[in-house]
């Protein structure tokens, strides 16, 4: 049933987008469909805040899904073997380091956003887009790798929690995996730090 | 992608179930047991375990049977608990693990009240896991149709019965065929439930729903050698969803001595290895252990991946086991009857 709903979903969406495609090609209105203008009229907040909405969401998504996987197999383990309890709050702590990166990013990129006159010089309006566009991909970059580092250091530390629970010499062993997996994460944060260090809005853009 | 949804619904109890398991016996525990001179020294050593002090408050001296019960009472409530705490699909997965419970107590009540024993002694030997709420009432049947208008369309196994209900009368013989269909079509319909979950539990779950399958069609073809049963209703009895379905089954169906039912095993690389250790002589094996011995180690498997149901089922099994393992050292114990003590089958 799923497959016959997937299946039925991308094809109908797949066939209007062409038929709507070829519309546009074939009564010779194709400059109609014009990327350029569709970049030109948009605000740079919009990506600006998209992106600083993106960073801070998607991480915490990332941080949530983690914690829930990992919070409920220790809760299990736990009532047969108390002692994994504490040390299993360390599973906790590299999930929520997911959305902490997160957030940092998301003020720091809040914190760039300034307001620029309507007026201002062709080289300040096209700084604050530049601008703009960074603060989208930064946003992008550091939320989807939160996201999956979350969901890994989430299924990783379940694994490590049951077997903790079973045998506890594995777990410092299963813990070197969790920091690989919570070191994706800060991998995304680097470059998302990078994308937004020169980054600037508002009258003084395009100043150099 | 079932690791990442599969706990919001049941990962307490995955945690739960696996520390179940940890608290199983292990072959230390096995060997203290064997070296246990009296039923009193064997509720001491249990005492360590994780059964601690089950056995506190009955009186000496101490029965086989007192433990067995006790033994069951507990893999119950832990089940139970289980059960109670679990949503669908998992919960309908277990209800599942309980039906073959519930056919085994269904065939006890009627085998006993053919032979007019009373209803509430017949309850006690019910296996818990098994009870349903009309178990009282199976008394007031005499053939399949009025039992099952009576009692049985109100319980789950009530799809499990359109194939027996064209049976006459129930004697003796028919019992054990009305068990063996009923069984039948349970295992189908819980193999096609695991196979339709996919993922992890049914490649743990289908290879041991296959297994039983075949096991069941091996005792059945070695039992029937000798008694009135013709071979096609033989046939009807096998269920269909292991690895002799369809040659393996068909050849069975015609096989009328121990050697054939031997060679038909030789086709299949893992049953070829589990007649080949077994006999009756002594020192020898017999199939059934070697059954066991399979099933404890395709159980043990199942524990081995994470985020699938199987290892509820899994759990259920190898505590079973367990509990066969205890009572064998116990009336060897208790008979002071110690040759074959060893035999028990180590788990972990």
């Amino acid at each position: 049933m799923g497959y016959l709903a997937y299946y039925s979903g991308t094809s109908v969406v797949l066939s209007v987008l062409t038929l709507v495609g070829l519309y546009y090609l074939l009564t010779d209105q194709g400059y109609r469909v014009d990327f350029g203008w569709f970049l030109e009229e948009t605000s740079p907040y919009m990506w600006a805040y998209i992106g600083c909405s993106m960073a801070i969401a998607l991480s915490v998504i990332g941080a949530a899904w983690g914690i829930l996987v990992t919070g409920t197999s220790i809760l299990g383990g736990g009532v047969q073997a108390p002692r994994i309890k504490t040390k299993n709050l360390v599973s906790i702590i590299f999930c929520e380091a997911v959305a902490i990166y997160g957030i940092i990013l998301a003020i720091v990129m809040s914190n760039i956003v300034q307001k620029y006159p309507s007026d201002a010089s062709d080289k300040v309006i096209a700084a604050n887009y530049a601008s703009g566009y960074k603060l989208f991909g930064a946003g992008l970059t550091v939320g989807f790798s939160n996201l999956f580092s979350g969901l890994a250091v989430g299924v990783v530390g379940s694994g490590a929690a049951l077997a903790d629970a079973a045998n506890p010499r594995l777990f410092v062993k299963i813990l070197i995996v969790e920091i690989f997996a919570s070191a994706i994460g800060l991998f995304g944060v680097i470059v998302g730090i990078l994308q937004v260090s020169n980054a600037k809005m508002g009258e003084a853009a395009g100043a150099n | 992608m079932e690791s990442l949804t599969f706990n919001i619904d049941n990962g307490y109890l995955e945690g739960l179930v696996r520390g179940f398991k940890c608290g199983i016996l292990k072959r230390d525990d096995y060997t203290n047991l064997v070296q246990c001179e009296t039923l009193e020294d064997l509720k001491l050593h249990l005492q360590s375990t994780d059964y601690s002090n089950f056995l506190a408050n009955e009186p000496s001296p101490l029965q086989v049977s007192t433990i067995d019960d006790k033994l069951k009472e507990k893999m119950v409530i832990e089940f139970q608990h289980m059960r109670n705490h679990a949503v669908e699909p998992l919960s309908t997965f277990l209800d599942y693990i309980t039906y073959s419970y519930m056919i085994d107590n269904i065939i006890l009540l009627i085998t006993g009240t053919l032979h007019q024993r009373s209803i509430s002694e017949l309850i006690t030997k019910c296996h818990p896991l098994g009870s349903f709420e009309q178990m009282e009432a199976i008394h007031v049947a005499s053939t399949p149709a009025e039992l099952y208008n009576a009692v049985l369309v109100d319980t789950p196994l009530a799809p499990y019965f359109i194939d027996c209900i064209s049976e006459q009368d129930l004697d003796e013989m028919n019992i054990e065929i009305i068990r063996n269909t009923l069984y039948k079509a349970y295992i189908e319909d819980f193999y096609k439930f695991c196979e339709e979950t996919g993922g992890a539990t049914a490649d743990v779950m289908c290879e041991a729903l296959s297994f039983e399958a075949d096991r069941r069609a091996f005792i059945i073809t070695i039992n029937s050698f000798g008694t009135e049963l013709t071979k096609d209703d033989r046939a009807k009895l096998y269920p269909r969803c292991g690895r002799l379905h369809p040659d393996g089954l068909a050849a069975l169906a015609r096989a009328d001595d121990y050697e054939q039912v031997r060679a038909v095993s030789e086709y299949y690389a893992e049953y070829k290895l589990l007649f080949e250790g077994s006999g009756t002589n002594p020192g020898e094996k017999t199939l059934e252990d070697k059954f066991f011995e399979y099933e404890v180690k395709l159980m043990v498997n199942g524990f081995m991946q994470q985020f699938h149901y199987g290892v509820f089922y899994a759990y259920v099994k190898l505590k079973e086991q367990e509990c066969r393992n205890i009572i064998w050292i116990a009336e060897c114990v208790a008979q002071q009857h110690r040759t074959k003590i060893d035999s028990y089958i180590p788990i972990f």
